[in-house]
């Protein structure tokens, strides 16, 4: 953690898990590129399936093992099939869609820009002289659990009502508009029963 | 491994959800690039707890909850899109213009009749109508 402890190592001399990290990087952030860029909408979610795996990669090599199976159900198996299911009930087009982006997109691309540069500028300017020590593995699942369910018991019982009052606040937002149309079929089976007295008026004539 | 290399991966992932948020219409693909730049985050905290060896391993604690967290907000997002879609017929957050103040030197306190207001606003009429028609 000190400029002598970092002696030893030297920058040019990459060891194994720091080419495979940058490589891994390299491809998500390629993903993550296309995500945000590509015109397909559907294709944007599936690119963000690359992204996120190529993170959970990363976790793995920096030896949170829990934290990346926990990206790969929660991240890849669910959120990305909520946002695909989210695409089809909008009525995305499937083909290219040419409005995807907004008219902003190159301020959009200047802000982004500045930011990045900003950040790995100052990231790279903070931690030239730091190494992370992978020698031993510090988020196998036994001491994340032991972790999780000895110092950190309170805020996971609060997440899960947190969990549970999303749960019922995505419901309440998704069953709002169900009333009006039962209305409606009220209505529309009123106005038949209405037509149909007024045929049998008709007819009694 | 170099502490560099993850602090400049996600500033990178980070600045592309930036980049993504700014830049999409479509609302759906919006929440797509907040979840890359949460992603960013969690690289960080992973990166920095395993550097720091935190012995109460705060940084993967907060990673959990955070993925935690973005599931949450995912699923109350998307009820949020699907309600204004099925309300309005669009889920382009370029469109969804209602509470914008008019550009015009009418200002939002002055009284103005629905016409005037509605003639400054083509797409909010097309969005009130499209509303009134699903409605």
């Amino acid at each position: 953690m000190t400029l002598a402890a970092a002696a030893p190592q030297g920058f040019l001399s990459p060891t194994g898990v720091e080419v495979a990290f940058v490589l891994v990087g390299l491809v998500t952030f390629a993903a993550a590129i296309v995500t945000v860029t590509t015109k397909q909408l559907v294709h944007a979610a599936l690119w963000l399936v690359v992204a996120l795996g190529g993170l959970a990669a990363e976790y793995l090599l920096l030896t949170a093992e829990f934290v990346a199976w926990v990206q790969v159900l929660i991240y890849v198996g669910s959120v990305v099939v909520l946002l695909l299911f989210g695409l089809m009930l909008t009525k995305a087009p499937i083909g290219r869609s040419p409005d995807a982006d907004s008219g902003n997109r190159w301020a959009a691309l200047t802000v982004a820009v500045a930011a990045a540069a900003t950040l790995v500028w100052v990231v790279v300017d903070a931690f030239r002289t730091q190494w992370i020590d992978l020698d031993a593995p510090q988020g196998t699942t036994s001491v994340t659990g032991a972790m999780l369910f000895q110092h950190w018991v309170l805020p996971f019982e609060a997440l899960s009502v947190l969990l549970l009052a999303a749960l019922v606040g995505a419901i309440v937002l998704s069953r709002k508009s169900e009333e009006p149309s039962d209305e409606r079929v009220r209505d529309a089976k009123a106005h038949a029963r209405d037509d149909a007295e007024a045929a049998a008026d008709k007819e009694q004539r | 491994m170099h502490l560099a290399y993850p602090a400049v991966l996600a500033v990178l992932l980070f600045c592309t959800g930036l980049y993504g948020v700014l830049a999409r219409r479509n609302a759906i693909l919006v929440l797509m690039s907040v979840e890359l730049m949460l992603n960013a985050v969690n690289l960080n905290l992973v990166a920095f707890d395993v550097w720091l060896r935190d012995t109460l391993h705060a940084g993967q604690a907060l990673t959990l909850f955070t993925i935690a967290i973005a599931a949450a907000e995912i699923g109350i997002g998307l009820s949020i899109v699907l309600m204004v879609y099925r309300n309005r017929g669009t889920s382009d957050v370029d469109r969804l213009r209602d509470t914008a103040e008019s550009p015009g030197p009418a200002g939002p306190d002055d009284a103005a009749p629905d016409g005037a207001a509605d003639a400054t606003h083509p797409d909010a009429t097309a969005a009130a109508q499209k509303a009134e028609a699903t409605a």
